[in-house]
């Protein structure tokens, strides 16, 4: 006997699925070097991915659609696309989410870009190099002097709850991508890197703030910052990444973290 | 085509390849080609933890990690391997905190602990607190923290590079490593890599499987290369089955839920796992607790209206230790599920999740040529490998560890080789095997497509090579695979460029996975009994006499070009535990 639940069919049958249009911005050069939009109408359930229906189009309808993706479900990072002119991860975007159904036909097509102020290289493929230069920048790794101790080095709770919320970035992008500032001048560190200092300036065991600071108060650093929270809302993670941002800003005046 | 010259090349960029990396830079010319930016490798979504018996919170020490480790693995585990993974551990952990990883921390200060499935105080008494974490997303921790380390020892990386093949070349009667080719999909361009020393560190082979916690890239590209070179393939038939995945998605949910206290319920709200493993209950190894829960299902209890999942219940933890613990998978339950953890239990079912076997290798992460010959040069570690440290089932934690403890060994061995060692001469037309397959698969103009090859494999594996097996499911499904691999020669791509195409890519990637999924079923038909993750409702005991032995996998080609899989079998290397019943 096989496995049991998977001996059935796994859909019932086509009622729960929807049409769903997903307009998208193409983009390769080999072809043309004109960007164009593409419609596609698919029937899909709404409670699937964007990153289902990105699928479902490339293996079904059109094996040229390009972009990346890995893990699937919003950590690995590759998957951040502008979706309906908001960044988002399109494997945390279920369809249901963002759309209004009337019937089985969503009322308005589903809009898909890469995100903005990076190179795009084809479809929804764009230049990470810039963007990971930049984190590179700020030196993200633990800094120490003296030597190491035989153990872990000691830190408490609460040391430790002070830089939480800035260790969980994926890298993905969407939040520098989301940057106004950055749009228009793409040598601005942006709030990824930032968050990333963050989490190594406010973490206890660390001995490179000042060094890290010094980076972040260049001209292309922290004080570009116009805190229009795009940034935040762009957070597939829910980091606080305008707050951190001002943390950091905080601390080149004070010099206190 | 271009080529390139390093002492050591590593292949992947998850934990395994990074924290070989960061050890072979320091000592000689290092690449590390990876087909995904490092910081999107699989390893970050690992989430429970990472074993170490650092005895932070109660009393634990090495020898019962080796033990429960072995036991776990069903004894098919090499037991100097398990030792050297328990011992290695706790300067692996405190290696992790030094490079800066934020573990979770004890009112004390020192890293924090908890329960995980299969590790015990005093050889099976009670679940001890092993696991070293961060929240639940320990993997992504390590990950990051293991990139952050390549930049500042500033190791050089070649994003989105696809290794497709592994050199070999004879010296004096002997093949010894000369190096890989690699396609670069930004461009098209194949790329010949030679080296002194070649790391393997690839990862997985989960996705043919349909419903799987793998990422849609682990498609066992570094084995089916070594395979293809004549190399074998160890243990391949040992999958495991994760208990706790999304219902129909597959994605993890942490069995560190179950360490903080969550517990799994079939629809009439029992906590099944009683019946099944008295004292370690819902932290019983994977395997069991997989296997009770397709019982509970099979006998009807199954939760829903078709009955075909079973619920992990965490209503009954305080929402602040969700919060603080577990702030990733009560999220997944949200965003996908629709479901509020705080008060309703989340769906779930097993998913196929990590493979035991692999390359085989000895402790130094050598990769083996047969029973006893290393292949010099080439070294292999994490999932891709098999070193076995994990037997016939892995436990929960030993994964993250694995990649730490054997990735800096093989880093070190490989750069060490590399300093003594000569290149090797590049086989003549280095890159003529990948720029064939390249050609043929974009240049085809058959009428067959991946999305349904692969789709066909996926519901064969999941039909007949999952958690119950039977001789007559797997020859259903090998029979299958053979008509599927003779498909798949007429396959065609739509994307007939050069520029970043992905198309081409998961064709190629569909074509590992078939030639290993066929590994897996031939390996599982010839084991005549059960044991960990391979569970053969035919032969339903664990058979020591006949096979308390690893299966070492060799594809062979005859002289009219027709494939077939040999197996031969390897002993398995028992120091001080002799084989017991396993009860949990």
């Amino acid at each position: 006997m096989a496995t049991p639940t998977l001996e059935k069919p796994a859909e019932a049958g086509a009622d729960h699925l929807v049409t769903v249009t997903f307009r998208i911005r193409r983009f390769n050069p080999e072809v043309s070097e004109e960007v164009h939009w593409q419609d596609f109408e698919i029937a899909i359930d709404p409670k699937e991915r964007v990153l289902d229906a990105l699928h479902q189009i490339k293996w079904h309808e059109d094996g040229t659609l390009t972009f990346r993706r890995s893990c699937a479900h919003g950590i690995c990072g590759s998957d951040a696309m502008r979706i309906n002119g908001k960044n988002r991860l399109a494997c945390k975007t279920l369809i249901k989410d963002i759309t209004t159904i009337k019937g089985s036909v969503a009322t308005k097509p589903i809009l898909v870009e890469p995100i903005k102020g990076m190179t795009v290289l084809k479809d929804l493929v764009v230049d990470m190099e810039p963007f990971f230069q930049a984190y590179r920048d700020v030196m993200p790794f633990l800094i120490t002097s003296g030597n190491e101790p035989t153990r872990e080095r000691l830190q408490s709770a609460e040391d430790r709850e002070r830089f939480d919320d800035t260790t969980k970035c994926i890298l993905c992008a969407a939040c520098t991508s989301s940057c106004p500032v950055f749009w228009n001048d793409g040598q601005y560190f942006g709030p990824a890197a930032i968050v990333n200092a963050h989490r190594f300036i406010f973490d206890s065991r660390d001995e490179g703030g000042e060094q890290r600071l010094e980076v972040l108060n260049d001209k292309d650093g922290v004080w570009r910052c116009r805190t229009t929270f795009n940034c935040t809302d762009a957070c597939p993670r829910g980091i606080e990444v305008t707050k951190a941002i001002q943390e950091v800003k905080k601390a080149l005046i004070t010099r206190r973290f | 085509m271009q080529i390139h010259k390093y002492d050591t090349v590593i292949v992947g960029a998850g934990g395994a390849g990074m924290r070989a990396a960061i050890e072979a830079t320091k000592r000689s010319r290092t690449a590390v080609l990876t087909k995904l930016y490092p910081t999107r490798s699989h390893t970050g979504a690992a989430q429970g933890g990472m074993a170490a018996a650092l005895a932070n919170v109660e009393e634990d020490n090495w020898e019962w990690h080796t033990f429960d480790t072995i036991k776990g693995g069903d004894y098919l585990v090499d037991q100097d391997a398990a030792e050297i993974l328990a011992k290695e551990a706790i300067d692996s952990v405190l290696d992790l905190e030094k490079m800066g990883l934020p573990f979770n921390r004890t009112p004390e200060g020192r890293i924090d602990q908890r329960r995980f499935g299969g590790h015990s105080r005093n050889h099976g008494e009670a679940p001890v607190r092993r696991s070293c974490y961060a929240a639940d997303r320990t993997g992504h921790m390590i990950l990051q923290t293991l990139y952050q380390n390549c930049v500042k020892e500033g190791v050089e990386f070649y994003n989105e590079f696809y290794v497709l093949d592994l050199l070999l070349n004879e010296v004096d009667g002997e093949r010894r490593t000369a190096g890989v080719v690699a396609y670069e999909l930004a461009t098209g361009e194949l790329h010949v890599f030679q080296a002194k020393a070649v790391v393997f560190a690839s990862g997985g082979n989960g996705k043919f499987y349909k419903v799987t916690s793998n990422a849609h890239t682990l498609t066992g590209d570094g084995q089916a290369a070594a395979l293809r070179r004549g190399l074998p393939l160890e243990d391949m038939e040992f999958f495991q089955f994760h208990p706790t995945g999304i219902w129909k998605m597959g994605i993890l949910l942490t069995e560190g839920a179950r360490g903080e206290g969550g517990i799994l319920r079939n629809k009439d709200g029992e906590r099944f796992m009683e019946k099944y493993a008295p004292v370690m209950k819902d932290l019983a190894s994977r395997d069991v607790v997989s296997r009770s829960i397709y019982t509970e299902i099979r006998e009807g209890r199954g939760c829903g209206p078709d009955g075909d999942h079973v619920y992990l219940d965490l209503t009954h933890l305080p929402p602040e230790q969700l919060d603080a613990k577990l702030p990733d998978i009560t999220e997944f339950a949200r965003t996908y599920l629709g479901i509020e953890p705080y008060t309703d239990p989340i769906p779930i079912q097993p998913t196929a999740h990590y493979a035991m076997g692999g390359m085989p290798t000895n402790v130094l992460g050598e990769v083996l040529a047969n029973n006893t010959d290393v292949v010099p040069g080439l070294y292999a570690a994490g999932e891709v490998a098999c070193v076995s440290v994990h037997g016939a089932n892995r436990l929960g934690t030993n994964s993250l560890l694995d990649i730490n403890v054997f990735g800096r060994r093989a880093g070190i061995a490989a750069a060490e080789y590399a300093a003594t060692a000569d290149f090797v001469e590049l086989p003549d037309e280095p890159a003529k095997f990948v720029a064939d397959e390249v050609e043929r698969m974009r240049d085809a103009t058959g009428g067959e497509r991946v999305t349904e090859i692969r789709a066909a494999l996926q519901e064969t594996m999941d039909k007949n090579a999952m958690v119950f097996r039977t001789e007559q499911t797997l020859k259903e499904a090998l029979e299958e695979i053979t008509e599927l691999r003779r498909r798949y020669r007429d396959v065609s791509v739509q994307d007939k460029g050069r520029r970043f195409n992905t198309d081409l890519l998961e064709a190629l990637e569909l074509g590992n996975l078939l030639e290993l999924a066929e590994v897996l079923v031939v390996s599982a038909l010839a084991r005549k009994e059960s044991r960990g993750g391979h569970y053969r409702e035919d032969y339903p005991n664990r058979d020591d006499v006949n096979f308390m032995r690893h299966t070492m996998a060799y594809r062979e080609v005859d002289a009219e070009g027709n494939e077939s899989i040999r197996l031969d079998y390897k002993p398995v290397v028992v120091t001080r535990y002799q084989p017991m019943e396993r009860k949990y």
